[in-house]
């Protein structure tokens, strides 16, 4: 039976950026593992003869031809910023560590 | 820790073995990015090639790019991988503003190519190149990030920064990342290994026209990955990896100096903490980075707004047809067909000039005379003018016509370097340069006899050293005839006519 224990899901909070406090820590968990264990059933269901699947749609290979489309102007791009700064998106200083 | 104590390599060598491993990520050169239509150039102005897909807006739907696909595969069967019959995008989550959607598209488990090699030549000192081979455990398909840039702060260090900027420009541009199997058995050479395989790896991209693969753009990015084990133990050793260590030389230095720093922590009880590492180009050095993620961490799940990629058996075979010959191969098939020792094919392919000198070649000059030509003469023009040889303006063909000129005896090299003035200058063919500019060597027997006959009676005391057989004092006299000839006679002939006369 698949569980996730408060760790876990203190983990995956920090990992989301989610601020849980310790009581909704204590409330989610136990949510959280109903949903997996009714999630797990469907497995339980499908059997061998279906694969599964990751789309809805049979397709494969839908690609798009490398012709360049237009782009937006900078001014449409940085209209829905909350701050911009020399042409820019301003974000808010940065602690974790680029990819 | 301040400073980083590091064990002489040496003494590494004895205590442990390296097992090494490379992520190359080469950015494609194709149109548009790998999800939209925005153009992939580099040096736009800032969020100019942006839209609602690259920048990860609600609602907006990436779609493949066919040509990257393409390039993709025509990577994975150059460096002798499968091609997957088929196989998913994945989002990888993180949270860092490089990326506006909160994840990298990128593929997870199912790469497009997987399971392949690459036969690494290292250099030699003499002797016959030894080859070692690197195994390829996948290449697969993503896209870049945005650029950020960290303002304020002290430092203007990441950690110092106050807030940062960002372009998204680089965002969705197509990635294709290379991972190699642990390399082990390498021992000393392991930093040879590492920067042979970047360097023959960009070749190979070069070759295949996929990608710029300027690594001081950022076109084609090496990530270190190190780990030491006791020697002899078959273990592996927890790794480091050093990030965006940005050209060859800087492979093998990082290797070296991560090989050092590892063993220095070992050899202190210590152990190895897993995590990313900076490279300082400047100190050379790494510094410490982030901790590194688990795999768990970016919660990778299949993107459920692409469909899969399943390249037919037809497609790929016919993707097989248009790979370039090997450069490896290419380059012994060239070396052997040329002649040239092994000290002078690296020096030829050091300088970047083995394609012109095959065409110059083919255009009817020796490889002798085009190796002299385009190695010395207009390599150092090139690097006068402070451009790439081959955006100097002189073509294969010329090369070869002007040596045409030498051969029929119509100008001497040292007139030829004033053809290959007239060539920049845009004066025309090299027989035109000739005429207009007067250079073609004096053929006047007469007028040749006479200048020696002024140089023996003007230097007497060289005239009586070559009478007594000192043949090698010969060169005064040459040289005073050349100069009276104004530099254009044939030297060999005047060579003939001194020795004929005084001996």
């Amino acid at each position: 039976m698949p569980e996730i224990s408060r760790d876990e899901v203190a983990h995956l909070a920090t990992l989301a950026r989610i601020d849980l406090s310790d009581a909704e820590l204590d409330h989610l968990a136990p949510q959280l593992s109903v949903i997996l264990e009714s999630v797990a059933s469907i497995s339980e269901v499908a059997g061998p003869d279906v694969p599964p699947t990751s789309h809805p749609m049979p397709l494969t290979n839908v690609f798009r031809e490398d012709v360049v489309q237009p782009s937006l102007t900078a001014e449409q791009a940085l209209a829905m910023a909350p701050q911009a700064e020399e042409q820019r998106f301003a974000v808010p200083r940065i602690l974790g560590d680029e990819q | 820790m301040t400073s980083e104590t590091l064990v002489p390599f040496e003494d590494v060598l004895a205590a442990y073995d390296p097992a090494l491993g490379l992520e190359v990520h080469v950015e494609l050169n194709t149109a548009t990015k790998m999800f939209c239509g925005c153009p992939a150039v580099f040096g736009g102005e800032p969020n100019t090639q942006v839209c609602p897909t690259c920048l990860g807006l609600p609602g907006a739907m990436p779609v493949v790019n066919g040509k990257a696909v393409e390039s993709a595969i025509r990577i994975g069967l150059a460096l002798n991988c499968d091609i997957a019959e088929w196989c998913r995008f994945a989002r990888k989550n993180y949270f860092y503003p490089d990326m506006p959607k909160n994840f990298q598209t990128s593929q997870y488990d199912e790469p497009i190519a997987f399971n392949g090699y690459m036969d690494v030549t290292l250099p030699d000192e003499g002797g016959d190149g030894e080859t070692f081979r690197v195994e390829i455990e996948r290449a697969h398909m993503e896209e870049d990030t945005g650029k950020s840039t960290h303002v304020g702060g002290s430092t203007g260090r990441i950690h110092g920064a106050d807030y940062s900027l960002v372009d998204y420009n680089r965002a969705g541009i197509p990635l294709i990342e290379i991972v190699t199997r642990p390399i082990l058995g390498a021992g000393e050479k392991a930093p040879a290994v590492a920067r042979a395989y970047v360097s023959q790896l960009r070749d190979l991209i070069v070759a295949l026209g996929v990608s710029e693969a300027r690594m001081d753009q950022g076109n084609l990015r090496a990530d270190v990955n190190l780990s030491l084990s006791p020697k002899g133990s078959g273990t592996l050793g927890t790794r480091t990896e050093t990030k965006n260590v940005n050209s060859f030389r800087s492979v093998e230095r990082a290797v070296r100096f991560e090989m050092q720093r590892h063993a220095a922590i070992l050899d202190s009880g210590r152990a190895i903490f897993q995590e990313t590492r900076h490279w300082h180009e400047d100190t050379g050095i790494t510094t410490a980075g982030r901790p590194k993620s688990d795999a768990d961490d970016y919660r990778y799940f299949p993107e459920p707004d692409l469909v899969p990629v399943a390249p037919s058996r037809e497609w790929v075979e016919e993707l097989r047809g248009t790979l370039p010959e090997n450069p490896v191969l290419r380059r012994a098939r060239l070396q052997e067909s040329w002649g040239y020792t092994d000290l002078e094919m690296r020096d030829v392919v050091a300088a970047g000039v083995m394609g012109e000198i095959e065409q110059t070649v083919a255009a009817g000059a020796s490889p002798q005379a085009a190796r002299k030509w385009w190695l010395s003469e207009l390599s150092r023009r090139a690097n006068d003018a402070g451009v790439e040889i081959t955006d100097l303006g002189v073509t294969p063909a010329q090369v070869a016509a002007v040596q045409a000129l030498v051969d029929a005896g119509t100008v001497n090299d040292k007139l030829a370097r004033q053809v290959f003035d007239g060539l920049l200058a845009g004066e025309g063919t090299p027989e035109e340069i000739v005429e207009k500019r007067g250079l073609a060597v004096v053929s006047d027997e007469g007028a040749l006899s006479a200048a020696v006959d002024k140089a023996i009676a003007e230097n007497p005391d060289v005239a009586d050293k070559i009478r007594d057989g000192k043949v090698a004092a010969a060169g005064a006299l040459i040289g005073a005839v050349m100069k009276e000839m104004r530099g254009q006679a044939d030297a060999g002939r005047v060579r003939e006519l001194v020795l004929e006369k005084l001996t």
